[in-house]
């Protein structure tokens, strides 16, 4: 396998009123071709400020990238001027965002917004555009391609929207494309033609994908590597089998234990991490999640850990995996276990 | 469990579109809420779930169809004690980010309802905005600040003590977590379950992430086209759902274990029809795996199979 894409040490901070918020600290990761790459972490902790850097899409200011270099086939993203960045966007790499509805043209009809980048990118002719643009509607699983080519994106249900949105992103046939949370406003039925449509496309085209996401059933079903974010910094990552059997951060650890089982037949009361999130202001000089966790030892508290090598590309920043450690049991695993 | 809090009968809400085009979002639906229970609501994006339960606590006013609160219907009640049913009755909506005035103080959201019904003012208020700030595990000083100073989680949780301010008695909770995450997640359901039994609250709860409705219900309806296909205890429904929807949506949950034997999804075929126009007899036929000849002319009747569970479907008569 070959890395398409390769971030290193990528910081990102933005200047509020409040000072500055930091946004992503020293995030390192590469996603390999036709590889499926989910970002999992609570609600703020840095996971679509790191997709929207590699789309250029910081505002700045507030916005600053203070460090790191973005590798997309040898070059570095950040290094490219506005106009050879578009170019990018257009034909190698491509987003779908959270919500379809504002990021379609309401006034457009959904045939038109598929072409525009065909016409602009890929130059090709308006009859050549129009037939690729009813393929996209057609491989992207929407019945009555012709017909729908003349829709409007109101007259368009939320999940075929969100499939409109898809098949604009992959109409110039990307090879990265960044989903974030394609699928968190829709149902589960329709999500997971969503989600088979996306691994279809990796299978047909080799298309690699990076996925945001909450929800680890979908980590579990969909990605290969997946890449666990706190307070702007990656604390685990590997191999989805290996990362579910054998978490080794106690973040990860909670997250896991967070979610109800939807197979006992009583309720009992869920276990959330308590506490809630560093100031990302002045973030702890230690591990950022030291404050919440409950296996937390002095140089926690005062030494940023390393990113300790479990096994082959499974990593876990956290002072635990250190061979002078205490053995903590992971609960996850026992509780699997027991069951 | 006991009596109903809340009876809606014949709801339908229909929204005009164009000159000759009609949605039908929530067309001819009854259920009823019982005290202190939480009525969790699912079904397919575009079903209508929010609809109902806007049009439930009075801020849509329904096209068809009664709401009995308290066995009153609601049309019956004179201005005052309207004003008291709506306050009685409060909505937390999905998004925590577009759902607070990014302009005013925490203490002045949460105090909306208060100043709206005039219920406290002075330091009387100060000291009820303390009380609700505590109640959801907010400090004081949170009051002093703006919305955009919150994580996701506590946002929500400034949203939940707004609605608790008014002294509500029925909740409507429309998809209250969607957007955080699953840590997060578990932190506002315990929340809504402690207060739930600290204040006497009955919710309906709308959600997409079927094992926390499975967690938090007591029953669960399904709705698909603006239509209820079924109603069960949330226990009976897991474990035997009678509508080919319910099965549909029960068999595509993702498992959060890569090791786990893959399921057997049952693929929909096609897409949904539009609200627009939606298909004779029932309104899944287009999409059923089962469908038969009847189910295309003849809308199937609401019925109870098993005892407490309800569904609308031919394979049962
Ligand atoms: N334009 C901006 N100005 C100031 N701060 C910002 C801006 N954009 C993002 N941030 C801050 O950067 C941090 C990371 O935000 P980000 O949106 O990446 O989180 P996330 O992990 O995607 O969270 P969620 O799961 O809630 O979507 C947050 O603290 C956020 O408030
Ligand atoms: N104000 C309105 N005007 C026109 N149509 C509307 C309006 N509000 C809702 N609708 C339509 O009514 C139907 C039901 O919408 P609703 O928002 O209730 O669905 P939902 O079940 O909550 O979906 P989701 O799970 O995506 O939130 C949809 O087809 C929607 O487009
Ligand atoms: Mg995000
Ligand atoms: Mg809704």
């Amino acid at each position: 396998m070959t890395n398409l894409l390769e971030v290193k040490n990528l910081e990102v901070s933005f200047k509020t009123f409040g000072g500055e918020v930091q946004a992503v600290r020293n995030v390192s990761f590469h996603v390999d071709k036709g590889e499926i790459v989910a970002i999992v972490g609570e609600s703020g902790s840095g996971k679509s400020v790191t997709v929207q850097t590699i789309m250029g899409l910081i505002p700045t200011p507030p916005g600053k990238v203070k460090n790191g270099e973005i590798l997309f086939q040898n070059k570095d993203l950040l290094k490219l001027s506005k106009r050879e960045m578009q170019k990018i966007k257009g034909s190698k790499i491509s987003m779908v965002f959270q919500d379809p509805m504002t990021s379609l043209n309401p006034t457009m009809r959904i045939g038109k917004q598929i072409e525009e980048g065909l016409i602009v990118h890929q130059k090709l002719s308006k009859t050549e555009a129009r037939r690729r643009a009813v393929e996209m509607i057609r491989l992207v699983g929407i019945p009555n391609a012709e017909e729908r080519y003349n829709q409007y994106p109101h007259e368009f249900s939320g999940g075929m929207r969100q499939r409109a949105m898809i098949a604009i992103a992959l109409s110039c046939n990307p090879e990265l494309l960044i989903a974030d949370e394609p699928t968190t406003a829709l149902d589960v039925t329709i999500q997971a033609q969503v989600l088979d449509l996306m691994k279809d496309l990796k299978e047909k085209t080799n298309t690699a994908i990076i996925l945001i996401t909450h929800d680890l059933g979908v980590v579990a079903e969909t990605a290969e590597r997946v890449i666990v974010m706190y307070a702007g910094m990656m604390v685990e990552s590997g191999r989805v089998n290996e990362l579910f059997e054998n978490p080794r951060h106690p973040y990860t650890w909670g997250l896991m234990e967070s979610i109800p089982d939807t197979n006992a037949a009583h309720k009992s009361r869920l276990v959330p991490i308590e506490g809630s999130p560093p100031d990302l202001f002045s973030p702890p000089k230690g591990c950022p999640f030291a404050p919440r966790c409950k296996y937390a030892m002095e140089i926690c508290l005062s030494e940023m850990p390393p990113a300790f090598e479990i096994g082959e590309g499974h990593h876990s920043r956290c002072w635990l995996n250190d061979p002078r450690a205490p053995k903590v049991e992971n609960e996850v695993a026992a509780g699997r276990e027991k069951q | 469990m006991s009596e109903a809090l809340l009876q809606v009968e014949g709801m339908k809400k229909y929204f005009k579109i164009k000159k000759d085009q009609t949605v039908k979002s929530v067309d001819d639906i009854s259920i009823e809420i019982k005290k202190g229970e939480t009525f969790g609501l699912v079904g397919e994006s575009g079903s209508g779930k929010s609809t109902l339960g806007k049009t439930i606590v009075g801020l849509q006013s329904p096209t068809a169809g009664r709401i009995i609160y308290n066995g009153v219907d609601v049309e019956t009640l004179d201005k005052k004690s309207k004003i008291n049913v709506n306050r009685e009755m409060q909505i937390i909506f999905q998004d925590p980010y577009a759902s607070l005035n990014p302009r005013m103080r925490v203490g002045d959201i949460i105090a909306e309802g208060i100043d709206a019904h005039n219920l406290a003012k002075g330091k009387a208020r100060q000291d009820r905005i303390f009380e609700l700030l505590d109640r959801v595990g907010l400090r004081p000083e949170h009051a002093r600040r703006y919305p955009h100073e919150f994580s996701g989680g506590q946002r929500q949780r400034i949203g939940i003590a707004r609605a608790l301010a008014v002294n509500p008695k029925f909740i409507v909770a429309d998809e209250p977590i969607s957007a955080l995450d699953v840590s997060i997640q578990a932190q506002v359901i315990n929340l809504m379950e402690d207060l739930k039994k600290q204040e006497e609250l009955t919710y309906l709860f709308i959600a997409h992430d079927l094992g926390m409705v499975k967690h938090i219900s007591d029953r669960i309806g399904v709705m698909y086209l603006g239509k209820m296909m079924e109603l069960a205890n949330s226990y009976d429904l897991f474990a035997e759902p009678l509508h080919p929807y319910t099965q549909a949506l029960l068999s595509a949950i993702p498992v959060a274990n890569p090791k786990a034997a893959k399921r057997e999804r049952i693929v929909l075929a096609g897409d949904p029809p539009s609200p627009v126009n939606p298909p004779s007899g029932c309104r899944f036929r287009t999409r059923c795996p089962h469908a038969m000849s009847i189910c295309a002319e003849v809308v199937p009747a609401w019925k109870e199979v098993k005892p407490n569970h309800w569904t609308a479907c031919h394979l049962y008569n």
